[in-house]
């Protein structure tokens, strides 16, 4: 194993990871699955149903894997996707 | 339309989205990229003005909710510099393709690049003439197949960035549109420079380029961004080659020079005083 893995960060148990939340606007999808492809933590899946256009726009395999990295917003071309932090207060 | 609302949504003019680009295409990322700049910036919408060439990212003038301009082809940095300096407060920011601002509208771009007038090109390089079905431009890498090189392109490319840095621009950069991020940052960086900044974007063009060089969808095209992608911050831009092994991308020149709006008006300054002590 490579040495910046198994050197804990000091302040690990302190940094809390935020949630995201993903919101798809699925009639403006376009189906590029940049989003999918390039998600760092494999959040998002394509889905069977199709778009007024005859995409099949992403779908959210597990929410709880969000991080919040924002990279589905900023490489979407169609404006179809954003992510916005999770409430956690009350736990997720 | 769904209920739900996009973050950009003011920076775009909503009645115009869903845009034409097609689905691969990475025009999209690059308007994304640049309304993300504006939005971090906080710049006043009514001080930015989009000049667009011909060619499919010419369209992104429509998009944008700033003041916007599609010009003539070839004509955009033109356009963009009559602007600038008929109204010095505005921040003129051209966006358009490789075959607008290197093949029609070569020279236009060397000459503002040599005067280092204020204005921030950004230019998507998808390596062939989209809009109109795919022929070889400038740009075009040597052996790539298009609709009318059907055996391999025999000629050499330009090479954007040397050529921007040997005409005299202020910043120089290339990114591809994986890297958003760092894309977002370098526009944000461009947009606060005095003086002529360029930003070369390799863009994905999978429904033309892709198709005839084995990279047949945008993920493809992508892909290859990522495996072929070296960043090389302030290295020779002459080195930055562009092969299907390797695409040196990075921020090759960031220097300090008076703008040419700046020069005219300390000489309009100069020479007013002159003419009123001799009367």
């Amino acid at each position: 194993m490579p040495v910046r893995l198994w050197r804990k960060p000091l302040d690990a148990d302190k940094i809390k990871i935020p949630r995201g939340e993903i919101h798809i606007i699925k009639e403006r999808c376009k189906g590029c699955n940049f989003c999918i492809e390039f998600c760092p933590r494999e959040v998002l899946e394509e889905s069977e149903e199709f778009n007024e256009k005859g995409f099949h726009p992403p779908r959210v395999k597990d929410s709880n894997n969000c991080a919040l990295c924002g990279f589905c917003e900023a490489v979407c071309p169609d404006f179809a996707i954003f992510t916005v932090e999770k409430n956690c207060e009350g736990g997720c | 339309m769904s209920e739900e609302l996009h973050p950009f949504e003011t920076f775009l003019r909503r009645e115009m989205i869903p845009h034409i680009w097609c689905d691969g295409c990475g025009n999209g990322i690059i308007l994304n990229c640049y309304v993300r700049a504006l939005k971090d910036l906080d710049i006043d919408l009514n001080k930015v003005v989009t000049v667009a060439g011909i060619g499919c990212i010419g369209r992104i003038s429509g998009f944008t909710n700033t003041d916007s301009f599609h010009t003539t082809h070839g004509r955009a940095v033109a356009f963009a510099t009559g602007v600038k300096l008929a109204n010095p407060e505005l921040k003129l920011v051209v966006i358009s393709g490789d075959g607008d601002l290197f093949a029609i509208g070569g020279n236009h771009f060397i000459h503002a690049a040599r005067r280092n007038v204020d204005i921030h090109v950004i230019c998507a390089n998808n390596f062939n003439y989209g809009m109109t079905g795919g022929q070889y431009g400038p740009t075009t890498p040597l052996d790539a197949w298009t609709t009318t090189t059907p055996y391999g392109n025999v000629e050499h490319p330009f090479n954007l960035v040397h050529l921007a840095a040997a005409s005299g621009a202020a910043y120089v950069a290339r990114w591809t549109t994986l890297h958003a991020r760092r894309l977002t940052e370098s526009i944000k960086k461009a947009l606060q420079k005095e003086g002529f900044s360029f930003i070369e974007v390799i863009t994905p063009c999978p429904e033309i380029y892709g198709r005839y060089n084995k990279m047949r969808t945008g993920i493809d095209m992508m892909n290859w961004f990522r495996k072929a992608s070296e960043i090389r911050n302030q290295s020779d831009p002459a080195k930055a080659e562009i092969t299907p092994e390797r695409i040196v991308i990075g921020e090759f020149l960031d220097i300090e020079k008076p703008s040419f709006g700046r020069l005219l008006r300390d000489m309009t300054t100069r020479v007013q005083e002159k003419m009123r002590k001799g009367r």
